[in-house]
């Protein structure tokens, strides 16, 4: 008895093949795609606002002209922003890792913490605006200030650094913390000596990897009331400041189509922020990450 | 002395020895230290609760999050009946003399913004995602993916610029009568944000479908094609609907590519062409506004951010109960 038609296979076959490597085609294109408007965001970004980079673009203030504003303020507010987030998430994301990874027990306590971990890191940026708002702005009267900023943003990114740092812990083999065990050393000396020296580099990455997601955002520190248009640098983080994409922000929202030009210039000083930030992060992945 | 030691146990071998070696011995050191610990401060038992209090700062935040929202909505409703807010076809805060509070056409903006950044995202994302995980060699998907990485990593307000400045005006010239603000542009947008979020979450449940089942499909003759949307799709479908509702809920919360490219006039239709206001645009309008602390329209962001926090927090629960409650165990 024949199972198969051979004749309908064989007549059917030209047909499956050509759909085949159609849709092969097909599925590269999309996948294309992406890179595709990559490249034409990049294009248009820089051929409109690369004559507008030049030494004064950074020492002049945000202007109501478009050949006399700058970025100054938003520059140094961004690296006032960076400084402060950075040890404030770092502390208590690297903290919160090493609890789960190599204090807690596995109860229900410490599952309750890592499921809240993963919804925190699902919800809205604009809605950690809101706590900011009320918390740290109204309630600690901290006002516009850089630490009110720098603590709404370290909440913000406070999920991606805790999971970065847990799975950087994680990969730190048992072998090396039973060895320092066995030459007498406490926990907390095997976690301090041996864990968290072979887990920075991947803590690192993570870290600057979130970090460059804080300095990119705009929209929590829009809620707070950061103002887009001031013409001082912060003295302490107690001052009120502005960031490049506050500042970006500002000129997109503008009419005048010279300030558009003065907008893709911010842009491109942000973007080559993130292009360095993101270098370094590569760089300590692929310079000390040991694999064991 | 016979009496003595075992009462003493190791400890009192160890002394006993310690006398007859040299004053550096390892052992005495040892013994040192232990002693020290036993006495003085220890370090070593404050250290796991102050770390639980680092970890306790994530539940704290969530707290946060829930009673300010909470505790600000509820002064909103005190003002706006809660009826009116989830009915009321008309959305006018800033009205002197009829203002109106109903949420309908925010949330009808922020649908609509998401529809279209679905319709571009889900079959780019699939297609890229097969095209990664069944078609493309080791060394293509290394090159391609970290490209994929970085246009994620793009700030939004990037994004928005784009969608204004370029793809409005593009669109302007296939569709005329399209405004400058509207629906559509920061809609294909989004969709292009978040289309690497489904191919990357995609090709990992494709790719963790066993290559034996796609073997069996290529020995009854199938090909890759055939495979791929018959056999590997339907395996992987847990992780793939996952990684749509994860990505749609993040196109609902986008802020900065709406208030930039999507406008500020809030309304009911269908129509993608003309302006239109999302839940999060709203609350930046406000925002960067001049309303006073304390105002019903100051509260309102509030009873929004509610809204929104509640539809994410939703999507982000249905996508964890389906990639738990339909995976395929191999």
């Amino acid at each position: 008895m024949k199972l198969i038609n051979e004749e309908i296979v064989a007549k059917r076959m030209p047909t499956r093949l050509a759909i085949n490597s159609i849709l092969k085609g097909v599925f590269f294109l999309a996948t294309i795609f992406g890179l595709l408007v990559l490249g034409v965001l990049l294009y248009r970004i820089f051929t409109q606002g690369f004559g507008n980079l030049d030494l004064s673009f950074f020492q002049n203030f945000a202007s109501r002209k478009p050949e006399e504003a700058g970025v100054k303020a938003a520059f140094i507010g961004t690296i006032w922003l960076m400084a402060t987030v950075a040890p404030i998430s770092l502390f208590l994301g690297v903290g919160t890792a090493i609890y789960l990874e190599e204090y807690a027990r596995k109860n229900r306590f410490t599952i309750f913490i890592q499921v809240n971990i993963s919804n925190l890191a699902g919800v809205p940026s604009i809605v950690f605006g809101l706590l900011g708002l009320t918390i740290f702005v109204r309630a600690l009267a901290l006002d516009r200030s850089v630490l009110a900023a720098a603590l709404t943003m370290s909440l913000l990114i406070l999920p991606v650094i805790i999971v970065a740092s847990q799975e950087a812990i994680r990969s730190v083999p048992k072998e090396m913390r039973e060895a320092s065990y066995g030459l007498g050393a406490t926990k907390w000396q095997t976690i301090i000596k041996v864990v968290l020296p072979a887990a920075i580099p991947g803590i690192l990455t993570g870290g600057i990897l979130a970090l460059s997601r804080a300095i990119g955002e705009t929209a929590p520190l829009v809620v707070l009331g950061i103002p887009m248009f001031i013409a001082f640098l912060p003295r302490t983080v107690f001052d009120t400041f502005t960031v490049l994409p506050m500042q970006i922000y500002n000129w997109t929202s503008r009419p005048q189509e010279e300030f558009q030009h003065v907008a893709a210039a911010g842009i491109i000083v942000l973007l080559v922020l993130l292009i360095i930030m993101n270098s370094i992060a590569v760089f300590i992945r692929n310079k000390f990450q040991k694999r064991y | 002395m016979l009496l003595a030691l075992p009462c003493l146990g190791w400890k009192g071998v160890f002394i006993l020895e310690l006398g007859n070696a040299e004053k550096n011995s390892v052992q005495r050191m040892i013994m040192e230290k232990k002693q020290q610990r036993k006495n003085g401060f220890s370090f070593e038992k404050i250290v796991p609760g102050l770390l639980l209090l680092t970890a306790i700062i994530s539940v704290l935040t969530t707290l946060g999050i829930v009673f300010t929202l909470i505790f600000e909505t509820v002064t909103f409703f005190t003002e706006i009946p809660l009826k009116e807010f989830l009915t009321d076809k008309k959305w006018y805060p800033f009205s002197k003399t009829e203002a109106s509070f109903g949420i309908l056409p925010l949330i009808m903006g922020t649908l609509k913004v998401t529809g279209i950044a679905a319709l571009v995202a889900v079959p780019i994302g699939l297609a890229s995602a097969i095209y990664l995980s069944e078609y493309a060699s080791d060394k293509a998907r290394r090159m391609i993916k970290p490209i994929l990485e970085v246009l994620a990593g793009i700030p939004t307000i990037v994004y928005g610029f784009f969608a204004l400045t370029f793809v409005t005006p593009v669109l302007q010239k296939i569709v005329p009568s399209l405004e400058i603000f509207n629906a559509l542009s920061p809609g294909i947008v989004i969709g292009i944000m978040i289309t690497p979020m489904i191919a990357s979450l995609s090709e990992d449940a494709m790719s963790s479908v066993p290559n034996s089942i796609r073997e069996g499909a290529f020995a009854l003759g199938a090909t890759k094609f055939e495979t791929a949307i018959k056999v590997i799709l339907p395996a992987a479908l847990s992780g793939i609907l996952a990684s749509i509702v994860l990505a749609l809920s993040r196109a609902i919360g986008e802020t900065m590519i709406v208030s930039v490219a999507g406008g500020s006039t809030p309304n009911m239709d269908m129509d993608v062409t003309t302006s239109i206001q999302t839940m999060t645009a709203y609350i930046v309008q406000v925002s960067t506004g001049d309303a006073g602390y304390g105002t019903t329209i100051y509260y309102s962001i509030y009873a929004v951010g509610m809204t929104l926090f509640v539809f994410t927090l939703l999507m982000n629960l249905l996508a964890q109960f389906i990639s738990l409650r339909f995976r395929e165990e191999y």
